[in-house]
Parts: structure tokens; C-alpha cells; sequence
């Protein structure tokens, strides 16, 4: 008995965890549940508001990578995606006695873009490479000027205000009871972020361990040999796009609420393009990777402009500081460490440990790292 | 009938810049089978230069020669530093990469140069002349953009028809293990091919920033016409860019004028995505099989 026979039990309890994907997938979840209210609770207003916006880029950024990583098409127009989940959100909440349950608002917006990424997921799934890059990036720089157009419904340039979902009167129970705070509205807003994040962690790393996960690496490691094996490349280059883009309606659904405004500006290129500097740093395909990624974009820009700060520059300067590093990131990772963060771990550890090459291991490193 | 006028001339002139761009895109998928997203930050790089070179009091045509020089060095810079450790490798990586050097670009030019708009000079009158009581829109700047775009591909032509230096580019292009068996330095080749293509990317810069505003961003929808444009054409020959560039500049044009300018990239966008769907290699192209 005693500390013997417990880590005997840990160690079954592990197998088990490990042989069944799902469970070990709601297992981190659980625990990342629990995580994200203890550091919500414990961080002022201000760094909940941060919070929300790494829920968002998070979500957006999961998405994006298993598309780019797992399926191997590279979309530059997930910021055009994450504008019309957002502008769905918004016309949904155009007040605050609109009364519409959040619930519902995010899964309109999920609907919507499912809907029009699987219009654009059609078309793309005849291109590779450089032509979905090219046809995506005509997605994003097209997108904002519908808002524009439209300007009578969809607020032209000065875009929509988006109320704030009256907090339900349960959640602030619970909170009350676990943590003895009140919820304040951007604390309500991080939470609403967060739960949506886990949730689409936990579908995504399903998805990917599955027989659909599996079709689409098939599909991007050999056309040829996955249509053989009798797989639709077509269907399941839509799906990846249209499981994908949902992410991204998503992610502009949380992103309209936490902003509280949705404009054209909202949602330029360079939205875009940082989501791909997340996902590439992070490592292609790896949920993870993704979100340390969202991290990134989240803190980093306030670190840097603070630096540019002391350094001398202007506030302008300094504020395109950010994506100055983010661009040389980009540069970086691909001529250096193009498996990413979590793909180069990953490889470095399989070099330092390599007792047990289980199978599932060696296809992780050289697929350049997976959930 | 003024309207359609000054419609159709303006189409002709954007469309020759487009070309000019496109071609820029053609010139390296020829060569290395990249896209080059990062063309338009480079031109704009460069038409700052210009515009610094103007702003210290030097005359248009010294801005302009810097930077036509400074496209081609950042071209041939580009290519050898930051893309030949790429070549060869999954084409995903290429992409990301000319995606970085845009984000780079662009952050540098705004934190160099600022982000505010500042005006571009033009070395010929910016106004139509009258026939009777129409105006022709064809300006003195539209003019000159029309021939320098229409010089360039002379010269273009020439170079490659006409030179041992194009035959090697064009042998290179081609097929680059046997070129090199023939004695052809591959690499040379593809540097020069860049520095040309920025060359050719940096005037289509200059002429769109004549008489107009320049700031950071000022080239990013540009990139993504003189992409469509090259597509139009099949990404692989230089005349289908051209003809491409002036079928879109023409049609964009038109959707600029009667339904409204916010709709411009929607609408290059619905091109694209048509010539993609209907005619993947381009308007001259033929079926051609897959190899596995």
C-alpha cells in the first residue's frame, strides 16, 4: 500500500487517459477550466479585457492551424471570416434590451460563416497553394468593403456598436459561490471567451485524433495516394475549410462582444496575417502552438511599444512595432524552425528521449507537430 | 458618354499599371514557382525612396531612377538572403515566407517613413484636355504610364527573345538541373530574375503613388489585382499577365464608376474566383494533364 500502490493507480489512470484520446482531451480541459478561472479571478479588469482578446485570437487561431497544418491550405482570409461572425453578432445585439441569450448569438454567427466559408471552401478546394493564398487574400482585402456599401445597415465606416448580453443572473451565483467576486462585465465577457475557447478545443482535438483528422493529413502529406486509398479530396478539403471558418465566426462573434464596436477597421489584412504569425510560431497543427501563439498577439504589442517607448520613438512608431515583430517572426520561424514553437519541442524532445518511438510519436515530428 | 469615357480611359491606364504589376508576379513564379506577396511592399519601399530623393530637392527623374536602382537591389537582396534557403522546399513555406517579408516591410516603411499619407509628385499634368465640350481623361502622367509600362516589356521582350542573358534565364526557368548541366549559373539567374521583377514591381509602384497619396499601405490592394491579373492570364506567361492587367484595370474600372469603389476588391475578387473555377490555367489555356 501507500505511495507504491498510488502511483501504480496514477499510472493506470494515465494509460487509460492515454489510450482514449477523448477522455484525455476533457481531462485538459477540465483542468484548463480550471486554470482560466483561477488566473480570471485573480487579475484585474484590465487583464480580463486582455483575456478576451487572447480567447478570440485563440479561437480564430485553433482554426486557422488546423486547416493550414493539418490540411495543408493556407487561408489569409480568416480575418474577413472572423468580420462576418462579428457583424452577424452585431446585428443581433444592436441594443440592450434586444435580450438575445449569448448562446444564440454565437451559434448564429457560427451558422452564417459556416454557410459562406463553405461558398469560399468550394472554390478553394480546387486550388493549392500560392492560388488559395491569392484567392483568400482577395477575401480579406474585399470583405470590409461590403461594410462600407452597405454602410445603411452595416454602420459604414463608424461600423456597430454591439451591447453588451445582460450578465444571467445563475452565472453570477456561480461565480459568487466559487470565487466571492462579482462579475463585472469584462470578467463576464473573458468567461464567455474562455468557455467558447475550451469547447472548440476540445471538438478540435477530437476531430483531428478521428477518422476525419485523419483524411484530412492524408490529403495534404499526398493527393494522389490519399485519392487512391478512396478519399474525396475535394469533400474533405470543404470540410477542413468549413470546420475552420466556424472557428472563425466564432472568434468574431466573442470578438464583438468584448470590442463592443465592429468596424471595417476591425478587420484588416494585418488581422489576418497575425493570425498566421500565431499559428506558424506556434507550431502547424498544433492546438497548443495556437494558443500560445494568440498569447503572443495578445501581450506582446503592449511589450514592445513599451520598449519602443524608452528607446526614443513616437507613439506611432512605436505602435508599428508589433508587427514589425511579428513579420520578422514569421521570417524567422520558417527559415529557422519551421515546425514552430511546440513542432521544434516536440522534435528535440523525441531527439533526447528516444527510448519509446511509439508510432504515434515518430508521425507527430515528422508531420511537423499535431495536437 | 463623358462618363464612359473617362471610365474607359482611366481602365486603361490602371489596367496598364496591373500589367506592369502582374508581370512582376509572372517573371518570378517563372523562375522559382513563388508568388511573391511581399512585390507590394517592396514597391512601396521603393517609392519612398523616390520620395525621400524628391523631398531633398533633387529633380522626379533622379527619385525615379533610385528607385527602379533600389528595386533592383532589394530585389536581388531579397532573393538571395531571405528566399534561396527556401527553394525547393514544400510550397507552403515560400508563401509564409513572402507573407513575413510583407508584414516586415510594411512595419519598417511606417516606422521609418511614418504612417501618415504624404503626396507623391507627378512629372506631367494631371489633367484630360478638352475636345469640344468633352473631356478626355487621358492625363499627361496617364500618358507617360502608358508608354514607360508599354518600353518595359519591350525591353523585357527583347531581353529574353533576343539575348544569350535571356536564354539562360528562360533555360533556367525551365529546367534548372539541366541548365546548370549545360553550364548556365542557376543561381545568378535567379537573382537576376528577381532584381528584374522588383524592378518591373517598383515602376508599377511609382506610377500608381504619381500625382496621389503615398502611405504604408498604399500598394495592398495593388498586389491582389496584379494578382488576379496574372491568374487571368495563367501566372505562367508574361503576355497573358499584360492582357490580363488591361481586362481587369478596364472592368474594375467600370465597377468603380457605376457601382460604387468600396465594391472594387469584391469584384476582383468574383473575377478570380471565376477564372479559377471555370478556366484554372488562365484565359489562353489548354487541358492540360496532372503529373504525378
Amino acid at each position: 500500500m501507500g505511495t507504491a500502490s498510488i502511483a501504480s493507480r496514477l499510472g493506470q489512470v494515465r494509460s487509460k487517459l492515454g489510450t482514449s484520446p477523448p477522455l484525455m482531451h476533457l481531462a485538459l480541459a477540465l483542468a484548463g477550466l480550471v486554470m482560466v478561472i483561477v488566473v480570471l479571478e485573480s487579475t484585474s479588469q484590465f487583464r480580463n479585457g486582455q483575456f478576451a482578446a487572447m480567447a478570440y485570437l485563440g479561437i480564430a487561431a485553433g482554426g486557422l492551424t488546423m486547416l493550414t497544418g493539418l490540411n495543408g491550405q493556407l487561408s489569409l482570409g480568416h480575418g474577413a471570416l472572423m468580420a462576418i461572425g462579428a457583424y452577424t453578432a452585431a446585428l443581433l445585439l444592436p441594443d440592450a434590451d434586444a435580450g438575445t441569450p449569448v448562446v444564440l448569438v454565437l451559434l448564429a454567427a457560427i451558422l452564417v460563416t459556416t454557410v459562406i466559408g463553405g461558398l469560399i471552401g468550394v472554390a478553394a478546394a480546387r486550388l493549392h497553394g500560392p492560388y488559395i493564398a491569392g484567392a483568400t487574400l482577395a477575401l480579406a482585402v474585399a470583405v470590409p468593403g461590403i461594410a462600407l456599401y452597405f454602410g445603411e445597415t452595416l454602420g459604414g465606416e463608424q461600423g456597430l456598436t454591439v451591447s453588451l448580453p445582460e450578465i444571467p443572473g445563475w452565472f453570477a451565483d456561480v461565480v459568487y459561490f466559487v470565487s466571492a467576486h462579482d462579475v463585472t462585465g469584462s470578467k463576464y465577457v473573458a468567461y464567455i471567451g474562455w468557455l467558447s475557447l475550451i469547447v472548440t478545443y476540445v471538438l478540435l482535438a477530437n476531430l483531428s485524433r478521428s477518422r476525419v483528422g485523419r483524411k484530412w493529413r492524408a490529403v495534404r502529406d499526398d493527393e494522389v495516394s490519399a485519392e487512391i486509398a478512396g478519399i474525396n479530396l475535394a469533400r474533405t478539403r470543404v470540410v477542413a475549410f468549413v470546420v475552420s471558418a466556424a472557428c472563425a465566426g466564432l472568434a468574431g462573434a466573442v470578438m464583438a462582444i468584448a470590442v463592443r464596436i465592429t468596424a471595417p477597421s476591425g478587420f484588416t489584412l494585418t488581422l489576418s496575417l497575425s493570425l498566421l504569425t500565431a499559428v506558424v510560431l506556434g507550431g502547424l497543427g498544433s492546438l497548443g502552438g495556437a494558443l500560445i501563439g494568440a498569447a503572443l498577439l495578445t501581450f506582446l504589442p503592449q511589450l514592445v511599444t513599451g520598449l519602443g517607448h524608452d528607446a526614443g520613438l513616437s507613439d506611432l512608431q512605436a505602435a508599428e512595432l508589433a508587427p514589425l515583430v511579428y513579420g520578422l517572426t514569421l521570417v524567422l520561424v520558417i527559415l529557422l524552425a519551421p515546425a514552430g514553437i511546440v513542432g521544434s519541442l516536440r522534435t528535440w524532445q523525441a531527439r533526447r528521449v528516444p527510448s519509446k518511438p511509439t508510432s504515434e510519436q515518430q508521425l507527430g515530428v515528422q508531420s511537423g507537430g499535431k495536437k | 458618354m463623358q462618363q464612359f469615357l473617362t471610365t474607359s480611359l482611366t481602365g486603361l491606364t490602371l489596367g496598364m499599371v496591373y500589367a506592369a504589376f502582374a508581370l512582376a508576379l509572372v517573371l518570378i513564379w517563372r523562375s522559382t514557382r513563388i508568388v511573391n506577396f511581399a512585390q507590394a511592399p517592396m514597391a512601396m519601399i521603393t517609392t519612398y525612396v523616390a520620395l525621400v530623393v524628391v523631398d531633398a530637392g533633387m529633380s522626379y527623374w533622379i527619385g525615379f531612377a533610385a528607385a527602379l536602382l533600389s528595386g533592383l537591389i532589394l530585389g536581388a537582396v531579397t532573393e538571395r538572403v531571405v528566399i534561396r534557403p527556401v527553394e525547393g522546399k514544400p510550397e507552403i513555406n515560400a508563401v509564409i515566407l513572402t507573407l513575413g517579408l510583407f508584414v516586415l516591410l510594411h512595419a519598417l516603411a511606417a516606422v521609418i517613413f511614418g504612417s501618415r499619407y504624404r503626396s507623391f509628385p507627378a512629372p506631367f499634368g494631371l489633367r484630360g484636355f478638352q475636345v469640344g465640350d468633352m473631356t478626355v481623361a487621358l492625363t499627361g502622367f496617364g500618358i507617360f504610364t502608358i508608354v514607360s509600362v508599354v518600353v518595359v516589356m519591350l525591353l523585357l521582350v527583347v531581353l529574353f527573345r533576343y539575348t544569350d542573358l535571356g536564354l539562360m534565364m528562360r533555360a533556367s526557368a525551365f529546367n534548372q538541373e539541366v541548365a546548370r548541366l549545360l553550364g548556365v549559373k542557376v543561381g545568378r539567374m535567379l537573382t537576376l530574375g528577381w532584381a528584374l521583377a522588383a524592378l518591373v514591381g517598383s515602376l508599377s509602384g511609382l506610377l500608381i503613388a504619381g500625382g496621389s497619396l503615398v502611405h504604408p499601405s498604399y500598394m495592398d490592394s495593388v498586389v491582389v489585382y496584379g494578382f488576379v491579373a496574372a491568374v487571368l492570364g495563367g501566372l505562367d506567361s508574361p503576355g497573358g499577365a499584360v492582357i490580363g492587367g488591361l481586362i481587369l484595370g478596364i472592368s474594375l474600372s467600370f465597377v468603380s464608376g457605376y457601382v460604387g469603389s468600396e465594391l472594387v476588391a469584391l469584384a476582383a475578387l468574383v473575377v478570380l474566383m471565376a477564372v479559377l473555377l471555370l478556366k484554372p490555367g488562365g484565359l489562353f489555356s489548354h487541358a492540360t494533364a496532372r503529373r504525378v
